[in-house]
């Protein structure tokens, strides 16, 4: 179904100026039922399971629950964004196997919206008919010189 | 009419889409606006943190041809792509945006991307042009460098606007319409130029899945012809309309093979162990040269395979546990084994989870351990994609200094990334015949189209002359489904039974139904005719048609509405073209059964078409097939 909202934990983001999921599904599927004040998926079918819900609402109520037309039931992965890193959590059908929890990071060395787009590197040529683009030719070279395929290790 | 607010808005470059491209060309249009006093526009139909194809996130990023290591020039990176393609490719593009890439990768780097690193702080290739990432948050925050880019250059972006047309003056692109999803109101972009660059199209062809998965494509839903339609319907020659891309997936969810393939080194082979790719070698003879080029195209490797599905040989298998297996006995004792076993499971889980996460849903729900048993891949369905292994999209001008005298006359007309539509640029999944750009090329071919629009605007720095009439009339047909839903919505008790109109949803399933079955579709083994694609049009026309008829009760379903039409003129544009091309080039993708070989001596060459808006009259072009590297 893909994506599915826990009505006790969904507060139809009555404190924020928008509802979450309803302004980042890029599939236009979340909406509000205003008369509740609790958002749901209007079109599971079109469900891409993106998690772009699960991963914005800030009461974390929404989770998604596999397709049936070829999922068996009882799994289920759960994912914990922060400004830095995701945790995930994995859980089998079968309860013998034993869940996994993932940690990954999400940015690097530059923190939310600090992502400066200029002047990373000089522009070689600022002439609007010359092929060089923004940040050229020294942005094209890598800080740690060359490096030769065949030695970096595929694992 | 439905009663709508029409807001109208001015600018010098008018960018539609919201996804790599579109913020690759917001970026880069931003800086050279900025230095020229130009405004730079955006418009997404959804959310930029989470549009476009990259929304989820992605694990890879599959072109960086790292040309400071000196291990790889230009020519490479053009010889892997015309080969893959099977010769048809537009070296010119190809080599514009692999020349420009690894720029691009370092500033997503300088973003804050995190791409892996190894010991000495090198990039980890997955393959020779592909970089591994953590890549959860690539599309928020390559977003937030476009959004911040517009905002230093006093540009401005609408989301939530879907752009139905474009606007015409004679042969020149002077904006775009569109209506907003959230509220009544219509918006009028008037531009200098214009770029097209919002995405391929899924779901023309009728997907595996028809239950509650019809959602899981593997290119996703919401890519539904947007481009396609709107240089079509604006007049532009477009290209590689038969290349269509089926990609060879863990089955069902669609999961990345990428990693498995490439970082893992493991093989695909059929229930009995066979190696179709071994076993079924003696077919490549069939399409020499390109059957034995390595890597082998990926069509080829479609093809191999299809053939033991057909010989009753199936499940295939990805041999995942054999490859963890083989990765942990290089270890140098049992506890080194361990750690690389925990690293190894993390880096398989890590793969779907970054993009495609209902894999790991599917494989929770199998018990699948990946180091304990193989699990199953499968072809998915036909996608339009000219980012990856497919090519369809407009004809675009390259570059002049990429030209040789054979081809400058045929691939250069005076702006790079430009259309045969003045004005009218496009980048991505737009553009065709420049396959294997994906996330990192499609980003820059947006930056390079979009300086080379503003080229274009500082050359013709005129103000955008509107056809009024033309503009009310474009606003009456957009609206016209929801007006068209008022007024039978009375003559039956179930508003999804109506003999006066067809809601969104069932001409998109007729849309599918005739793909599917005449165009050689999942149920047809992606086989076809000439006689079943002349039915298949005669089909097309009368729901063409039907257009006229479409219904829809809310903002949401008028979307719905457009976008199916969208995906009606790709299906229409692809039908033709595989009608026009009398060969097969591309088994694995499709094959015509009346022209089973392919034909180098006649169809080494570019299939292209244009629509006429006025006449609904097509035209077929063949173009000829230069390389700049030969």
């Amino acid at each position: 179904m893909p994506s599915y909202v826990i009505p006790d934990k969904c507060d139809g983001c009555k404190a924020l100026d928008k509802t979450a999921c309803q302004y980042i599904c890029p599939n236009d599927l979340m909406v509000l039922n205003k008369d509740l004040m609790k958002a749901y998926n209007q079109d599971p079918q079109m469900c891409w399971e993106c998690y772009s819900c699960v991963k914005i609402c800030p009461n974390q109520a929404i989770e998604v629950r596999g397709y049936q037309d070829f999922v068996p039931m009882g799994a289920s992965v759960t994912a914990m964004r922060s400004s830095e890193d995701i945790m995930w959590t994995v859980q089998f059908r079968d309860r013998e196997i034993r869940p996994k929890r993932f940690k990954f990071p999400i940015r690097r060395g530059v923190s939310e919206g600090q992502a400066q787009p200029f002047d990373h590197w000089p522009t070689g040529d600022e002439d609007i008919k010359s092929e060089t683009l923004m940040g050229e030719p020294a942005g094209l070279n890598t800080e740690r010189g060359p490096v030769k395929f065949d030695k970096v290790p595929t694992l | 009419m439905a009663d709508f607010e029409t807001v109208v808005v001015e600018t010098d470059l008018l960018i539609c889409g919201g996804g790599m491209a579109a913020c690759g060309a917001a970026v880069e249009a931003s800086y050279w606006a900025k230095k020229h006093g130009l405004k730079v526009t955006m418009v997404d139909k959804a959310a930029l943190d989470r549009s476009g194809a990259v929304a989820m996130g992605l694990s890879a990023i599959n072109q960086y041809v790292d040309l400071n290591s000196g291990n790889n020039t230009l020519k490479d990176y053009c010889d892997y792509v015309r080969n893959d393609l099977m010769g048809i490719t537009r070296e010119d593009l190809v080599a514009s945006i692999a020349r420009h890439v690894d720029n691009t990768v370092h500033t997503f780097e300088k973003w804050g991307l995190p791409i892996w690193k190894d010991e000495e702080g090198n990039y980890v290739h997955e393959g020779r042009w592909q970089l591994m990432i953590n890549g959860e948050s690539y599309k928020v925050i390559v977003a937030e460098a476009a959004k911040n880019a517009l905002a230093e250059a006093g540009g401005e972006y609408f989301e939530r606007v879907f752009i139905t047309h474009p606007l015409m003056d004679g042969n020149k692109c002077v904006g775009a319409i569109g209506f907003s999803v959230r509220e009544n109101k219509l918006y009028i972009f008037k531009s200098k130029a214009t770029m097209g660059a919002m995405g391929g199209a899924v779901h023309v062809f009728k997907p595996r899945s028809t239950g509650e998965g019809f959602g899981r494509s593997w290119y996703p839903p919401f890519n539904s012809g947007a481009s396609a339609f709107f240089t079509l319907y604006a007049g532009a020659e477009m290209t590689c309309q038969e290349v269509r891309f089926i990609p060879v997936r863990f089955k069902d969810a669609y999961g990345p093979v990428g990693a498995w393939f490439l970082l893992f080194k493991s093989v695909a082979t059929n229930a009995y162990g066979g190696n179709y790719m071994q076993e079924n070698a003696y077919e490549l003879d069939k399409w020499e040269p390109y059957g034995k080029v390595k890597p082998r195209p990926a069509n080829i490797r479609n093809w191999l395979m299809m053939l033991d599905v057909a010989d009753g040989k199936g499940p295939i298998y990805m041999q995942t546990a054999d490859a963890i297996q083989r990765i942990a006995e290089g270890a140098e004792d049992e506890r080194a084994a361990k750690k690389m076993l925990k690293e190894l499971e993390a880096e398989a889980w890590e793969d779907f989870l970054d993009m495609t996460i209902s894999q790991a849903i599917l494989w929770a729900a199998t018990n699948v351990e990946p180091e304990k048993k193989p699990s199953e891949i499968m072809a998915c369905d036909p996608y339009f994609i000219g980012s990856h292994s497919g090519a369809s999209g407009a004809w675009v001008s390259g570059p002049e200094d990429l030209q040789t005298p054979e081809t400058k006359d045929e691939y250069f007309w005076g702006y790079t990334g430009m259309t045969t539509v003045d004005g009218l640029f496009a980048a991505g999944d737009a553009s065709g015949a420049s396959s294997h750009k994906f996330s990192s090329g499609s980003f820059t071919e947006g930056r390079i189209a979009a300086k080379s629009a503003i080229n274009f605007i500082l050359d013709h720095n005129e103000a955008p002359v509107m056809d009024d009439a033309q503009v009310e009339s474009l606003k009456a047909e957009i609206l016209k489904p929801l007006d068209t839903f008022q007024e039978f919505k009375g003559a039956t008790t179930d508003p999804e039974v109506n003999p006066n109109y067809i809601r969104p949803k069932q001409f998109m399933y007729r849309l599918q139904k005739i793909m599917d079955e005449y165009a050689g579709g999942v149920s047809s083994q992606f086989t076809t005719n000439d006689k079943l694609l002349e039915k298949g049009l005669e089909l097309l026309a009368m729901l063409k048609e039907d257009q006229a008829n479409i219904a829809a009760n809310d903002l949401h379903e008028l979307m719905r509405g457009w976008e199916a039409v969208h995906r009606m003129y790709q299906a229409e544009a692809h039908v033709r073209s595989i009608l026009f091309r009398e060969e097969t080039r591309w088994p694995g993708y499709y094959f015509r059964a009346d022209k089973p070989s392919m034909d180098n001596e006649n169809w080494l060459a570019f299939c292209n078409c244009k629509y006429d808006r006025n006449t609904g009259e097509w035209e077929m072009i063949k173009r000829p097939v230069k390389y700049i590297t030969q």
